[in-house]
């Protein structure tokens, strides 16, 4: 039977959601080991949160060199948890962080790597997405251990009915790992709203907004939607670059996703054209985001949105 | 002190794209300098500018894996105002992926006496973000990554970045030598004037086959391919949608659109 190891990420003693949806992908093809590399103290609090998933077996690893010095600690410690599980293939989120570590990991173990996976098949196969969702490859590692990074949200997470076996493991970590030290961190804010890669619905806003997203926030609190924003928008200062949407912001796939006065340039189409419905709503009818619009509206956002908004509510009541 | 600036040559972002055997139809596209790296040139060359007018005498070099014709993309960055290039072009490269692309990169980098290497955070086409982080590995050098500020203490030999990414803002620092990839936030990047244009026509871009740098083709390419394309599919097209103008019930006709839906 095959194994498949995958990384537990946390942030602030929690455990992240993509956790459940790894799981779910490893389980396809065997036994699915969670690993959980925390600060010292909190491997077994964030173990006891994997109660629900399809994790046959958490190990924990437990340093404060993980926060201090960054990602190759966190691959030194992983190459170790390897050499004892030897797995069949490692899947990774595909956070900026997932996919340093899985770059460095791949050099490490002399192992193929794959990015931004939408799929993973039993055979240990993996689905990308590529060109801002223009072409779907399925590639396959043939070197090593496939290490392969998932992209949030790309499967529901199915629930598991026992709590995984727990162990702790005791890992060395090398004086080359440390070359960086982490001085100073300020965890992204997360507001009242879902997460952008892990709403059903998105909503985005952009320069015409004019840097008022109350609209937009309107909506997105009637919708439980997820609040992001254009390039123009973060480099303006209006939202958070943490919200941006697109080629180097965040790839989101949603349900729905409504694009509030962006004109849809291929940097900000790259990153939310798989979403399943699009709605744009643009004062401009030439703008290029309605050729990737189920819906558009010609129209003033600051009329459109709110009107759309009672409109909902009043067909909820 | 000595700087590297790993540049690639990618499809022009809003180009059609085909693919053939699995692979990018790089041939049927134009092409340009990935724009994220020209992020990276305008860092360094913030960094440089002031230490070499006070008559310093440090030099960035772009460094580039690809084809023959990645020297177009390169002549820009020259323009920009780097000061030499190498470019490794062998036919047996055809095919590499990250691991291959790596390897070949930090062979030119361990052997060319660098102390600061910048990349872009991410190559327009792979899109992968990990380039940075593997140099960082097989050198054995300090990562600092997803750079939003870069502060450079050429006195102490030291960087402190400020790394912007989803999960926040870190500020990390580390000694020389090291591998520092930017985010599109940090700068917005010259454009190549009059005089660095014709002053870039004289400038040298030293190819070098794999051979020259030490490395066989087993070693890289698509017979060293790590992993392997087994299918390659264009995406349906989107099916042509629904476009109203707004005459004072838009909204309402979005509502009906997103309960016809189920969406509501
Ligand atoms: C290297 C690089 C990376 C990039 N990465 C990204 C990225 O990740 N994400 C991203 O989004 N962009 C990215 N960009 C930028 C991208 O090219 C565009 O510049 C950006 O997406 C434009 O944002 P916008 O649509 O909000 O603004 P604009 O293009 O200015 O469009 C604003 C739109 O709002 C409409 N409008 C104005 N007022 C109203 C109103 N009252 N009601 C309705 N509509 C109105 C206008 O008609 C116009 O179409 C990147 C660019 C580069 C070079
Ligand atoms: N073939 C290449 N030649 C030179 N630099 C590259 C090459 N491929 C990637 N890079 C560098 O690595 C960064 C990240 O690329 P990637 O990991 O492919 O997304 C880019 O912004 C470049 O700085």
């Amino acid at each position: 039977m095959a194994q498949v190891l995958i990384l537990v990420d946390h942030t602030s003693a929690k455990v992240a959601k993509t956790t459940g949806e790894l799981a779910t992908f490893a389980k396809r093809a065997g036994d699915c080991v969670g690993l959980i590399m925390a600060p010292a103290g909190q491997g077994q609090a964030l173990g006891e949160q994997l109660a629900n998933t399809l994790i046959d077996q958490v190990i924990a690893v437990e340093s404060d060199d993980f926060a201090r010095h960054g990602a190759a600690c966190l691959v030194d410690a992983i190459t170790q948890v390897v050499e004892k599980v030897r797995p069949d293939a490692i899947l990774i989120p595909s956070t900026s962080a997932g996919k340093e570590i899985a770059g460095r990991l791949a050099i490490r173990l002399n192992s193929g790597v794959i990015t931004d996976a939408v799929d993973f098949a039993s055979d240990l196969s993996a689905t990308q997405s590529v060109f801002g969702g223009s072409f779907t490859v399925s590639s396959r590692v043939r070197v090593g251990i496939p290490v392969i990074t998932i992209r949030p949200s790309a499967i529901e997470a199915e629930v598991g009915g026992s709590a995984p076996a727990f162990e702790r493991m005791d890992v060395v970590i090398s004086d080359k790992a440390k070359l960086v030290t982490i001085t100073d961190t300020k965890p992204a804010v997360k507001g009242g709203r879902p997460e952008l890669t892990e709403a059903r619905v998105v909503i985005s806003g952009g320069r015409g907004t004019n840097g008022d997203f109350k609209p937009v926030e309107a909506l997105a609190d009637i919708l439980g939607a997820a609040v992001g924003a254009s390039r123009a928008a973060t480099d303006a200062g209006w939202y958070p670059h943490t919200h941006q949407v697109g080629q180097t912001g965040k790839t989101v796939s949603p349900q729905l996703y409504l694009a509030c006065g962006i004109s849809g340039a291929i940097q900000h189409r790259a990153g939310m054209q798989t979403s399943k419905t699009i709605v744009a709503i643009n004062k401009d009818p030439e703008a290029p985001i309605f050729d990737v619009a189920d819906f558009g509206v010609v129209g003033d956002l600051f009329a459109v949105l709110p009107q759309a908004g009672q409109a909902i509510l009043a067909k909820r009541a | 002190m000595k700087i590297a600036i790993c540049v690639k040559q990618v499809p022009d972002s809003w180009a059609e794209k085909k693919m053939l055997n699995g692979l990018l139809d790089r041939a049927s596209v134009d092409a340009v300098l990935n724009e994220l790296d020209e992020y990276a040139i305008e860092e360094a060359l913030r960094i440089v500018e002031p230490l070499n007018a006070g008559g310093a005498t440090h030099s960035i070099t772009l460094i580039s894996m690809g084809p023959d014709r990645a020297s177009e993309a390169i002549r820009k960055g020259l323009s920009m105002g780097a000061d030499e290039a190498i470019l490794v072009s062998d036919p047996s490269l055809v095919g590499s992926d990250a691991l291959a692309t790596s390897k070949v990169l930090a062979k030119v980098i361990s052997e060319g006496g660098f102390d600061l290497v910048f990349c872009g955070t991410e190559s327009t086409d792979a899109r992968m973000s990990v380039i940075p982080a593997m140099l960082a590995e097989r050198l054995g050098w300090a990562q600092l990554t997803f750079a939003g500020t870069v502060k450079v203490d050429a006195a102490s030999s030291s960087v402190e970045i400020a790394r912007m990414s989803e999960s926040g803002v870190e500020v990390m620092s580390a000694a020389l030598p090291c591998v520092i990839s930017v985010i599109e936030k940090i700068n917005e990047p010259r454009y190549p004037s009059f005089k660095g244009i014709m002053a870039a026509k004289k400038k040298i871009i030293t190819t070098k086959s794999l051979g020259d740098i030490g490395l066989s083709a087993g070693e890289v390419g698509m017979s060293g391919a790590w992993s392997a394309v087994i299918d390659a599919k264009a995406r349906p097209p989107r099916d042509k949608g629904i476009k109203i103008e707004d005459s004072g019930d838009g909204g309402l006709k979005l509502a009906e659109f997103l309960q016809e839906r189920r969406l509501i």
